[in-house]
């Protein structure tokens, strides 16, 4: 279907249909936002009113004070005059000091409202799949969480209530003009109608152009995020240059359509006040008149004149509003995109239990094929009893990877099940899975703050004691000690600081610390030396006693802990044996082996 | 560096401000004029009122219907112009800034991009700059025109009535007190809040970035505890900031309907004793309604104003810091290229290692003739990466000097050296692009021969039958192929570059036996005529090279070949052997 999710989200001249269906998709979205703070949205919306309220109060008494304070104070009786400014200022005040209090209010609204929506976001993004994460590509999916949240707190900040609180406070002033003098509200009406006009033309030229900004945005953002990331290859291969005409174009693009719809802005607005302006004319040539004719006292028109002023005065605000709400509304319809995407992994809706773990996978009838239907892994089974190292080889582009990412529920398979002590991968609880099964790849990826800290992200909460040992038992500790700070060291952005060898050493002691029932090592020791992979290897021998594990390395070192070697090639195991029957064998193994051997000296 | 005021901080941001100035001030002039119109009016209806009293006349109303309406018409007209005049150039300032500010980064040092987190940087250019924008050609027009207009209207107040006018501005006059003390208490708050938004961002940014390892580990979750708590953070500075401007919005909304309470019943008795006409009174209040607004609006232009004030520091945060790699002033060039690469007494450490940590490279000297490759092995954090860091000038010797061609690398541009110099970095960084501008990379211009070729080096051939064969598009940092085709089209890249130099960190070690063998086979034929330093993890690696180079404790403790050395030093047997001095597999086991 056509706007499902992500797709087509770059789309900016959408046809009804699907102008329908996203509109109510981000209609949806703001519901739900706004739900949880309903009943509290209510208190500041009595809030605003009340201090409008007081606040259209003001010409009015302005009014008796000419029309009937003056006269009375003219004729010595001060009394009267006293309470109508009492009132007066009596009213300011407490339209003050409901102001203040909304305000305070309504940004406990706003934050709660962002800070729901910032989570839930976050944590949606975080469910989704690997598959969704390498087409959609980090930098987006960071715009929609910064720059996108950004519009709508611009929206929350320009104030829904006040949007609200300026519409009641035009009614009020419409009511009380039709009291003070209903002929003059008849002119007002009157005025509504180049109002609709203009405020159409806005709509529907700010939808499409603000369109445009979150998708300009977002590139610009996606270009910034991977220059930032890749800095060390941008300056080795001289790219800034070339980076910089890039991004330079892409900055005028955001800055074209943006100054748009800024331009549209600038012109609705004055337009309104215009259109107030001339009302406020007619206003008064109408009064006018009729004070000459008798028929009107001059506090009267003179009320009138503010009625018809402050009814224009919200005017502004609401345009404002209306902006943000314009630009919010295609953030929301951004956002809304990513969270209607399944994750293509879904989590069991009633997980079975898992226990007592023992660590034994099971492929039945197993295929996998990506969603184009090349088939990587044509139909196999594969039966691996608890406790077992299998080692997995053979040439990139194999499989190997695959089969790995199927065990770990990155992928599920297109036809059959994989199963972990009888129970299918997809019936387990995300919890269960992810405790029995860790992997590690080759990708170390370290996450900013302490050495101690990323570590312990394989066991929140661990004592130190238990991150030396698991540190320890990888041969990490020494190099850790030799740190600035130790353990409390911090890694720096993508641990710049720490070489390839030392992240992955972490990593390893991150899956040490997790305590896996199934231990996947996905080219995991790629990167270290051969020190550094002896006591690696040092360490899974503790490590894998009692624990199944599958070990993807180039380096058939690994083979030695290994009670069974499974050769893949396209796809296929084409080989499947304990290690010393297959070396001693002619098959692809041998060969692969004594190569290794030859090229060890 | 002495810290500036809010003004001075400001003043900061108008020399990149300048072609839109012209316009900026002529908007300031428009929305002034506008103001002025709308404080006609008053005036206006004032005759009015008191003609209407007196002896009332057709003609009249009707000139003071059409003198309001000019006024009304010429005010929106302003505002009209002032947005046209203002709101362009403004988006260019935002767009001069944002583009300065992307090209300093980039000139920025990879030690700079170590310290600072992805995600402070890009709050930068994004929320910050459009902050200034906004400030700009808003808030700034606004301050100005609203300031001035206080003042005129007042003028205007005193020439109804001098009395009225000193008692509204007497009562006023507490708003400036707390104008200044509220600019010093929000300014640290508004910084507070976007630091955490930077953080906020970082967190995101981390979050996707490490997305296998989180999934991996079924972290989602706890991240996501990790990150709300980022989130009510932020939260609590901008309840905090709510507070302080609701504060001020209280006292700037009452205080000016007190004064005109005073003011009434003063006006009201000086009607009664026949000092002024009831339409004196009237204008004068409808003054202060037109009053009302510039005066409310101070309070959040202030805020506005200091909110812009932290962007602009944050801004010149990046932009003051030196960078200290950076071209020389006359440079230098090779006008022979032959790639003779020497390292003379290196010393290296990083800017925030504890003093008394000796230096990570302490005294390297190393000399690699034209043509001669040669491996360099260590333990892991040796310093080896640093090494090859250091013959691009990713980072800075510390002390001594590296040679290229004669030349000290530091009187070459960057360009310039870059291009002799060509790396394949370990954990290879592929960019949104097709396969082939990825490839060609260091040489945009090469032939298709060319990249045919360097693609057969790396044995990449997988690449051609992708979708779109190398025209396809590979996603950001390459994250749909596997590691092993990652590193292969990193090394294509280096070798596409046609560089006199080729630095290699562990280029092989994600590939597989065979294709390990099919590289180094291919690679041969490249090294033969290029000089290259290759760091290496494994025996088959250093058997690319000429020579090998030791690295220990900071020092090149020994040079030769690998056989030698195989022989004759125990570090490099434990370094690089997984066989014992007799040639057995050294046991695990034990």
């Amino acid at each position: 279907m056509s706007m499902q999710g992500v797709k087509d989200e770059e789309k900016i001249h959408l046809n009804k249909e699907e102008q329908k269906r996203i509109r109510a998709r981000s209609m949806k979205l703001l519901g739900e936002i706004i739900r949880p703070v309903r009943n509290r949205l209510f208190i500041s919306l009595a809030l605003v009113i009340t201090s409008q309220a007081l606040r259209v109060s003001g010409p009015y008494l302005i009014a008796l004070i000419i029309d009937k304070g003056v006269p009375a104070a003219k004729a010595g009786d001060w009394n009267l005059l006293y309470l109508i400014v009492g009132g007066y200022v009596l009213a300011s005040l407490f339209a003050g000091i409901t102001i203040a209090f909304f305000l305070r209010f309504a940004a406990k609204v706003n934050q709660d409202i962002m800070f729901g929506l910032r989570k839930r976001l976050f944590a949606h993004t975080q469910k989704l799949s690997i598959e969704f994460h390498e087409t959609y590509t980090s930098g987006r999916v960071i715009a929609r969480q910064t720059s996108d949240m950004d519009s709508l707190k611009e929206l929350l900040d320009s104030g829904g209530n006040e949007m609200i609180a300026g519409l009641l406070f035009m009614t009020f002033t419409a009511i009380a003009l039709v009291t003070v003098d209903a002929s003059s509200f008849l002119i007002m009406l009157v005025s509504f109608i180049p109002l609709f006009f203009l405020t159409r033309w806005f709509q529907v030229n700010t939808r499409v152009n603000y369109r445009k900004t979150r998708v300009a945005s977002a590139k610009l953002i996606v270009h910034f995020v991977e220059t930032m990331t890749g800095i060390r290859a941008v300056k080795a291969f001289r790219k800034e240059k070339r980076n910089e005409e890039t991004y330079k174009g892409l900055v005028e693009d955001y800055r074209s359509v943006n100054a748009k719809v800024i331009q549209l802005f600038g012109i609705y607005d004055p337009g309104l006040i215009m259109i107030g302006n001339i009302t406020v004319a007619f206003v008064l040539l109408w009064g006018g008149w009729r004070v000459m004719q008798g028929d009107l006292g001059i506090g009267v028109l003179i009320s009138c004149i503010l009625y018809a002023r402050s009814f224009y005065e919200p005017m502004e605000n609401i345009a404002m509003f209306y902006n943000s709400y314009q630009s919010a509304n295609s953030a929301l319809e951004k956002i809304s995109g990513v969270l209607e995407e399944e994750p293509s992994v879904p989590q069991a809706q009633n997980p079975t239990p898992l226990a007592p773990k023992k660590g034994h996978l099971q492929f039945t009838n197993v295929e996998f094929a990506y969603s184009n239907g090349k088939v990587v892994l044509p139909k196999f089974d594969l039966d691996i009893p608890a406790g077992q190292t299998i080692a997995l080889v053979g040439t990139t582009g194999a499989g190997k990877s695959t089969m790995a990412k199927l065990i770990s529920r990155f992928y599920d398979p297109s036809k059959g099940a994989v199963e972990l002590d009888g129970v299918n991968l997809k019936e387990l609880s995300d919890d269960d899975l992810r405790t029995a099964i860790v992997m590690v790849t080759q990708e170390a990826y370290l996450f900013s703050g302490s050495v101690a800290e990323n570590i312990s992200l394989g066991k929140p909460g661990a004592s130190l004691e238990e991150i030396q040992n698991a540190a320890k038992a990888v041969g990490a500790h020494e190099f850790i000690l030799s740190l600035p700070d130790g353990y409390d060291t911090d890694v720096n952005k993508r641990g710049g600081r720490v070489s390839a060898g030392q992240r992955q050493l972490i990593s390893f002691a991150r899956a040490f610390i997790a305590d896996p029932t199934v231990l996947i090592l996905d080219e995991a020791t790629s990167s270290l030396d051969i020190p550094g992979e002896r006591m690696v290897q040092r360490g899974l021998q503790t490590l894998l006693a009692g624990r199944t594990a599958i070990i993807i390395a180039h380096r058939l070192s690994t083979v030695s802990i290994a009670n069974r070697v499974i050769v893949m090639e396209h796809g296929q195991m084409i080989e499947d044996d304990a290690p010393a029957v297959l070396i001693a064998g002619t098959g692809k193994f041998s060969k692969m082996h004594k190569a290794w051997r030859d090229s060890l000296v | 560096m002495k810290k500036l005021g809010t003004v001075g901080t400001l003043l900061r941001i108008f020399p990149y401000a300048k072609s839109a100035l012209p316009r900026v001030i002529l908007g300031t002039l428009a929305a002034i004029l506008g103001h002025m119109f709308a404080l006609a009016i008053p005036n206006y209806l004032r005759n009015l009122v008191d003609q209407l009293n007196d002896k009332p006349s057709f003609t009249m109303l009707v000139l003071a219907v059409t003198a309001v309406l000019g006024m009304g018409l010429l005010e929106a007209i302003m505002v009209l112009l002032r947005r046209w005049l203002v709101l362009t150039p403004g988006t260019h300032v935002e767009a001069g800034l944002r583009k300065t500010l992307y090209a300093k980064l980039q000139d920025l040092p990879v030690a700079f991009h170590d310290k600072w987190p992805s995600g402070q940087l890009l709050s930068r250019v994004t929320g910050d700059l459009s902050m200034i924008r906004r400030w700009l050609s808003f808030g700034l027009v606004l301050l100005v025109a609203n300031i001035f207009t206080i003042v005129v209207g007042f003028i205007v107040l005193y020439s109804y009535n001098w009395i009225l006018a000193t008692v509204f501005f007497v009562m006023m006059s507490p708003l400036w007190v707390l104008g200044f003390r509220f600019e010093k208490d929000y300014h640290d708050t508004a910084r507070k809040s976007q630091d955490q938004a930077g953080d906020l961002a970082t967190a995101v940014e981390e979050s996707v970035h490490g997305v296998r390892v989180l999934k991996a580990f079924g972290r989602g979750d706890f991240m996501t505890q990790k990150f709300a708590q980022d989130a009510l953070n932020l939260r609590e500075t901008e309840l905090k900031k709510a507070k302080m401007v609701s504060r001020l919005w209280f006292f700037f909304s009452t205080i000016p309907d007190f004064a005109l309470g005073l003011c009434l019943i003063i006006g009201v008795w000086q009607i009664v004793q026949g000092d002024i006409t009831p339409g004196v009174l009237a204008g004068f209040i409808l003054i202060t309604r037109v009053l009302h607004w510039p005066i409310d609006s101070i309070g959040f232009l202030l805020s506005m104003t200091i909110d812009a004030r932290t962007a602009v520091e944050r801004f010149f945060e990046v932009i003051d810091t030196k960078v200290d790699i950076a071209d020389p002033e006359e440079p230098k060039q090779i006008s022979e290229p032959k790639g003779h690469l020497v390292f003379e007494n290196v010393h290296f450490r990083y800017a925030d290692a504890p003093e008394d940590q000796p230096d990570l490279l302490n005294g390297i000297n190393l000399e690699i003739q034209p043509g001669e490759s040669v491996a360099l092995i260590g333990i892991t954090g040796s310093g080896k990466t640093s090494l090859t860091a250091l013959a691009t000038r990713l980072y800075e010797v510390t002390s001594g000097s590296i040679k290229l061609d004669g030349v000290d690398i530091r009187d070459l541009t960057r360009e310039d050296l870059r291009a002799h110099v060509a790396m394949a970095f370990e954990d290879a960084t592929l960019f949104s692009d097709s396969v082939s501008s990825n490839v060609l990379l260091g040489r945009p211009n090469s032939t298709k021969e060319e990249l045919d070729q360097a693609m057969a080096i790396a044995q990449a051939g997988f690449a051609y039958e992708l979708p779109d064969g190398l025209d396809t598009k590979i996603g950001e940092e390459g994250l749909s192929l596997s590691g092993g085709q990652r590193q292969r089209l990193a090394l294509a890249r280096a070798v596409a570059a046609q560089p006199s130099v080729l630095v290699l960190d562990d280029p092989l070690s994600a590939l597989d036996v065979d294709t390990e063998a099919m590289v180094e086979d291919a690679l041969r034929t490249v090294l033969k005529a290029t000089t290259a330093l290759i760091v290496a993890h494994r025996p088959s690696t250093v058997q690319l090279a000429d020579r090998v180079a030791l690295l220990q404790d900071g020092k090149i403790v020994a040079v030769g070949k690998h056989s030698d050395l195989l022989a004759s030093n125990e570090h490099y047997r434990y370094v690089i052997s997984s066989l014992d001095a007799a040639g057995k597999m050294i046991e695990v086991n034990n």
